[in-house]
């Protein structure tokens, strides 16, 4: 992304990669290693004030790839620089300081809260493990003030609650205080709305999208519902079996897609138009197992456009726009 | 953590579990006041008007479970003896729960090589019967509680460590421990704050059944001869009863003991069994 080169940035992953060991079973008796690349050689850049969406079918390594921006997992290769130094180095204080910068919005709302913790303990935790607030009272204050803040007014009656006493929607928001609480500087949010009821989802979406904008936050959402990520993200990178096949400016990319992945993806958005016909003509199949991926492009099984390059080279990414770039063989030419 | 009015409130609710709650505590009261419920010391004779030994004498409205063999008051000894049993049950309960959900803890959380390391512990200790080594262990280390609870001790942290390590693994990559992390938990924090108090009603099944597991070997050990010679338990009332032959003869001596033990042992598998429901919503009635 040539267009952000100068500015600062929050988060910068470098050719990450990482790998599974995995065992899958063959027709003999003893189970077979293998290595399984959830992650493929991704680099990303985030930045305040800027979404990025990250959108890809299940199984393409979105929450991998969140999760190793977060150093939940450790990356097989590459580095992921925070403010000039690795994380993935980070000794045990510096790693308290980042878990302070960075924090996430968990898929589903009734797994992510401890059923055993009322809402104040969810709220307070993160703030008395990094000593802000000088006591419990004040501690109090600042967890009723972000409750308000996302909208379970008023404070007091959610504060003493338990996460099974709420609804997804309510325990959603609850998430995105304990996540906020801190003030970080980057919030990755995984799949915020895709256990919720359709009807509340615009609310949370819509509370996310105001706190990334008012706090000024560096935010990656992952989905795999382009409409989701259309709303919320000035960025979209499309993944497909671990790799960034295509990424750009979000309007920019819904209005001219390259990659014949992305072609496909947004043809399978739903359209109110009745008289619309959905052509299932741009991908075929289901996507392979990711443990044995196929040679060359990783797509081509799939794509209507392949070419005999496709399956024996990888394609390397091209920057065919400004700030657009693809993976893809078909607009190598176009570049150079 | 866990306070009593919290393991009452979960009780509540479970006739079973409050049955055995209720026998649990009345022995416990026995032994907390049995210095003044005992009508008599129970190791002294008792003779009668003409300077005789009471021996065998079936149960009357001076002693109410008549005498041993030796001439004591059968009742007032099941009334101390009930102190033994309450204090080994409890003790080696609680020693017992503490060391098991620790080390459950530990080796499931930070797993590799520590968790190998605990389980293959765990694996050699259930490879030890227990009663033989019980009766080794006291036989070496010479009668007495202190070291029937070491043995109890000894063995039986192995169950609730294996279960609650299996419960841990499962525990620990849900995602609010993921969110913990997140927020910044040391390890510690994660295993304390965060999983200990989820495998809290699994621990309270092993205290109870424990308990319970325990007071049968300490009579065990006792009717084999094991226990402390100076103080008065249960199983001593019977193994007294068997070495004087008297058996099939006083069944007030024989029978009051067995019912207590089986009584004290159910009220701890039946509060168990309460804590089980409790910990395992699939056997909850709906």
């Amino acid at each position: 992304m040539s267009s952000l080169q100068d500015s600062r940035y929050i988060l910068e992953a470098n050719n990450i990669r990482k790998d599974f060991n995995v065992k899958v079973k063959n027709n003999k008796i003893v189970a077979e290693e293998k290595i399984l690349k959830a992650v493929d050689n991704i680099n990303l850049k985030i930045k305040p004030g800027e979404t990025l969406g990250l959108v890809g079918e299940s199984g393409c390594g979105k929450t991998t790839t969140a999760k190793l921006l977060l150093g939940l997992y450790k990356p097989t290769e590459g580095k992921i620089i925070c403010e000039g130094t690795d994380i993935t180095a980070f000794k045990r204080k510096q790693l308290k300081a980042f878990r302070k910068k960075a924090q996430m919005i968990f898929q589903d709302p009734y797994e992510s809260l401890n059923p055993r913790f009322k809402i104040k303990d969810v709220l307070i935790e993160p703030l008395i493990i990094h000593k802000i607030g000088s006591n419990y009272k004040e501690q109090l204050k600042i967890a009723e003030d972000i409750l308000e803040e996302v909208g379970l007014k008023p404070a007091q009656t959610y504060l003493e609650r338990y996460p099974h006493e709420m609804s997804g929607g309510q325990r959603q928001r609850v998430a995105i205080a304990r996540a906020l609480i801190l003030n970080p500087s980057l919030l990755i949010a995984d799949e915020p709305v895709s256990m919720l009821d359709v009807s509340i989802r615009a609310g949370i979406l819509s509370l996310l999208r105001k706190m990334i904008k008012e706090r000024n936050l560096a935010a990656i959402c992952i989905s795999h519902d382009l409409s989701l990520i259309r709303y919320i993200s000035d960025y979209t990178a499309v993944m497909y079996l671990g790799k960034i096949v295509e990424i750009a400016p979000t309007e920019q990319l819904i209005k001219k897609r390259f990659h014949p992945y992305t072609e496909a993806l947004l043809e399978a958005v739903p359209n109110p138009d009745p008289d619309f016909k959905i052509s299932l003509q741009n991908i075929k199949g289901e996507a392979p197992n990711p443990v044995d991926k196929p040679n060359g492009c990783s797509f081509h099984p799939r794509c209507v456009k392949c070419m005999e390059i496709c399956k024996k080279e990888q394609p390397q990414q091209v920057e065919i726009e400004k700030g657009h770039f693809v993976l893809c063989h078909l607009h190598k030419n176009k570049n150079s | 953590m866990i306070t009593l009015n919290k393991i009452l409130r979960m009780l509540r609710n479970n006739k079973v579990g409050m049955i055995g709650l209720l026998i649990f505590l009345s022995f416990v009261i026995i032994a907390v006041f049995a210095d003044r419920i005992a009508p008599y010391d129970p190791m002294k004779i008792q003779y009668d008007s003409d300077g005789g030994v009471k021996r065998l004498q079936p149960p009357s409205k001076e002693h109410y479970l008549g005498t041993t063999w030796m001439g004591r008051d059968v009742f007032s000894q099941m009334i101390v003896g009930s102190r033994i049993a309450v204090l080994v049950g409890v003790i080696s309960a609680v020693c017992v729960v503490f060391i098991g959900t620790n080390i459950g803890l530990i080796a499931g959380y930070f797993g590799g090589t520590l968790d190998n390391v605990m389980m293959r512990l765990v694996d050699i200790v259930y490879g030890i019967p227990f009663l033989p080594f019980a009766l080794i262990l006291v036989a070496i280390l010479g009668p007495g509680i202190k070291n029937i609870i070491l043995a109890i001790v000894l063995i039986t942290w192995r169950n609730s460590s294996r279960v609650i390590r299996s419960q841990v693994l499962s525990l620990k990559n849900r995602t609010f421990i993921e969110a913990a992390k997140l927020s910044g938990a040391s390890h510690w924090r994660i295993i304390y704050k965060h999983i200990a108090p989820n495998v809290m009603p699994l621990s309270l099944v092993y205290v109870s059944t424990t308990m319970a597991s325990a007071i049968m070997t300490e009579s065990s050990l006792s009717f084999l001869g094991f226990g402390d010679p100076l103080q008065v338990s249960w199983g001593k009332i019977l193994y007294a009863c068997y070495s004087s032959q008297a058996m099939f003869k006083a069944w007030w001596w024989m029978i009051p003991p067995g019912i207590a033990i089986t009584l004290l042992v159910l009220s701890g598998y039946l509060m168990g069994r309460a804590f089980e429901e409790i910990a395992n919503p699939k056997l909850r009635e709906r």
